[in-house]
């Protein structure tokens, strides 16, 4: 374990995931966390005649769907060497033998190869106390999508307890930085799962790469690019591979994120002299400028659900603060007052609390804050964090910070300030981005 | 001929050390870290039959005109802060002297900042520094078209190291000739 974490808290490596998934999880329990909700996921039934191949192609289901479970923090899951028995089909469940184990959930489930090639995969869930299934599905999929299908179901399941949309089927995006330290670092823009697999590189550069962000479809991509020399603002067709360079002016582009309607990015130019704040129709390529403050960094913009606002870092009182702007009025509010140094905030999908970073006491930590009573409390016990983005359920936030001189990526539950640090095997990671909701299996929702 | 060279050379920088004496103090604290114009003479016309040395050394090190010693070409700065030391626009003096006397040579001034805070804040803190420098050098008389910036933030550290002492090198602006 770590021997750098704080004293109070609690570290538990979860080995059983690690041998299915590759990858080992570093998880931090924080001091006075509720005990969660018990669930057991049994594994799931494979070939039905022993002869007949695995028609999962050896994907762990069952591992995958504890494994997105375990890390909303808000479950403990047992693990399937202490079960007593291993039901993959509504008539082998013992209710007893899950009672006897302090179970409150039960997932069981299994897959076959149907004629055409694909693989159907049903699941259903339990409730051990009232002995009900309280869930139950099927679904069939390209086994090159079975990844997909565990996160579903995970989705699913995570709702039906909690009454929450679940995020395991999104995607993390961020930069890995090859040989940071040398003198010919490489950048990879990547995107993996929301649990770290499938990871693959979409652009990869010898020059800096910041600032990634997701347009509402997940489709598209915007970031900031120094392959030419200069900062650049590169819009990137994930599909086509497309990429266009949308802001290219002299200064600084920066900052780009995209409206929710996917129609605009907004973004920081210092074209005219100094760091300002301006949208681009991307249809049209009308730029608009939107903050005026000729001696003040203004930065970092996000938009608030309605599109109809932004919020932005200005340095405007001395030190950086987070303000928000109405697009339509141009009036200004300054939203953060504690401490002399608040940068690049982000909103919970609910329009009232604000996660950015905050330094306090010299430290720089993530902090949330409540605008309409404005309490604010810092998420984080790392040091050095950065670049908050979160679920988009609002559940999870996703931040860079560092360990043993390490770039790493940390995530952490807003609510229980449980957290886990995400393992990446080599180099340097930094500035992720949670993807919007993502229906990978086509099912519309 | 070198030796009229010199001569030349020396008045011009009996003029960059009454510009880097000139300047207001360092206490001084300004909402924006702009420095001041000086008040500076227009250098003496080199004679027309010379034909200036290049300022640099065999490594490429720009060179004191008269000394012929190489000069820094790296500011450092405060944290979360863009202005210039008294040293660093005594320097840029002798600088933008070369930079007048060689007007077919430009400078491209970078400027970085160290790794703590945000990514974006960092880029724009960066583009201050380089404009401080920027600044100064038009105004002690250095055409505009000479001067390229560019910031790169906290993305191109010299110190990879997690502490003040790394901080301190990171946070600097740094001139490259091109001709």
């Amino acid at each position: 374990m770590n021997p750098r974490k704080l004293p109070k808290t609690l570290c538990l490596a979860t080995l059983v995931f690690a041998a299915t998934t590759n990858h080992a999880l570093e998880i931090l329990i924080p001091d006075g966390w509720d005990s969660p909700t018990k669930v057991a996921v049994a594994p799931f039934g494979g070939a039905l005649l022993p002869d007949d191949p695995d028609p999962t192609g050896g994907v762990d289901l069952a591992g995958i769907i504890a494994f997105d479970l375990t890390r909303s923090g808000q479950f403990s899951l047992l693990p399937s060497d202490n079960m007593l028995s291993y039901p993959t089909a509504p008539d082998q469940v013992y209710f007893r033998d899950w009672r006897i184990l302090d179970m409150d959930y039960l997932v069981i489930g299994r897959a076959w190869a149907e004629a055409s090639g694909a693989v159907s995969v049903v699941y259903h869930l339990f409730d051990v106390t009232s002995e009900r299934e309280i869930a139950s599905s099927r679904i069939t999929a390209s086994p090159d999508k079975l990844r997909d299908v565990a996160h579903r179901i995970s989705d699913e399941v995570y709702e039906h307890i909690t009454g929450i949309r679940g995020a395991f089927s999104t995607k993390l995006m961020y930069v890995l930085v090859e040989n940071a330290a040398s003198n010919s670092p490489t950048y990879h823009l990547k995107i993996a799962d929301a649990d770290g697999a499938r990871a693959r590189t979409v652009f990869r550069s010898r020059e800096p790469l910041l600032s990634p962000s997701w347009a509402r479809d997940a489709g598209r991509i915007a970031y900031v690019s120094f392959e030419t020399g200069r900062s650049t603002i590169v819009v990137h067709d994930l599909a086509t591979g497309e990429r266009s360079h949308v802001a290219a002016f002299p200064g600084i582009n920066g900052a780009p994120e995209f409206s929710p309607d996917g129609t605009k990015l907004a973004m920081s130019l210092s074209r005219d002299g100094n760091s300002e704040i301006y949208t681009l129709d991307l249809a049209t390529r009308e730029l608009r400028r939107i903050t005026r403050r000729p001696t003040a960094i203004d930065t970092e913009p996000s938009w608030t659900a309605d599109g109809g606002s932004l919020i932005f870092t200005s340095d405007r009182s001395g030190k950086p603060q987070i303000y928000r702007i109405d697009l339509a009025t141009l009036l200004e509010e300054r939203l953060t007052f504690e401490g002399d140094y608040n940068a690049r905030a982000r909103l919970l999908p609910n329009g009232r609390h604000l996660v950015y970073v905050h330094r306090r006491d010299g430290v720089y930590h993530i902090a949330w804050q409540d605008l309409e009573r404005d309490s604010v409390r810092v998420l984080t016990q790392t040091a050095l964090d950065e670049s908050p983005s979160l679920s988009p359920n609002g559940v999870m936030m996703i931040y860079a910070t560092q360990d043993l001189g390490r770039g790493i990526l940390a995530v952490v539950s807003i609510d229980s300030g449980f957290s886990y640090l995400l393992p990446e095997a080599a180099g340097d990671v930094r500035e992720p981005a949670w993807s919007p909701f993502i229906d990978a299996l086509g099912s519309g929702r | 001929m070198i030796r009229q060279l010199l001569g030349g050379l020396s008045a011009l920088v009996v003029v960059g050390v009454l510009v880097g004496g000139c300047q207001s103090t360092p206490d001084e604290v300004a909402e924006d870290p702009v420095v001041d114009a000086p008040i500076v003479k227009p250098p003496p016309n080199p004679p027309a039959d010379v034909e200036p040395a290049p300022p640099f050394d065999e490594q490429g090190r720009v060179l004191d005109p008269v000394r012929r010693t190489p000069i820094d070409t790296v500011f450092y700065f405060e944290y979360d802060q863009a202005r210039l030391s008294r040293a660093d626009i005594g320097t840029l003096a002798v600088h933008a002297q070369i930079l007048r006397e060689y007007r077919d040579y430009s400078v491209q001034v970078e400027g970085h900042c160290d790794e703590r805070g945000s990514r974006e804040y960092n880029l724009a803190l960066g583009e201050r520094r380089s404009m401080a420098v920027r600044r100064y050098l038009v105004s002690a008389g250095v055409r505009s078209t000479q001067i390229e910036t560019v910031s790169y933030g906290e993305e191109r550290p010299v110190d990879p190291g997690h502490d003040e002492s790394a901080w301190a090198k990171n946070r600097r602006a740094e001139m490259t000739y091109r001709r």
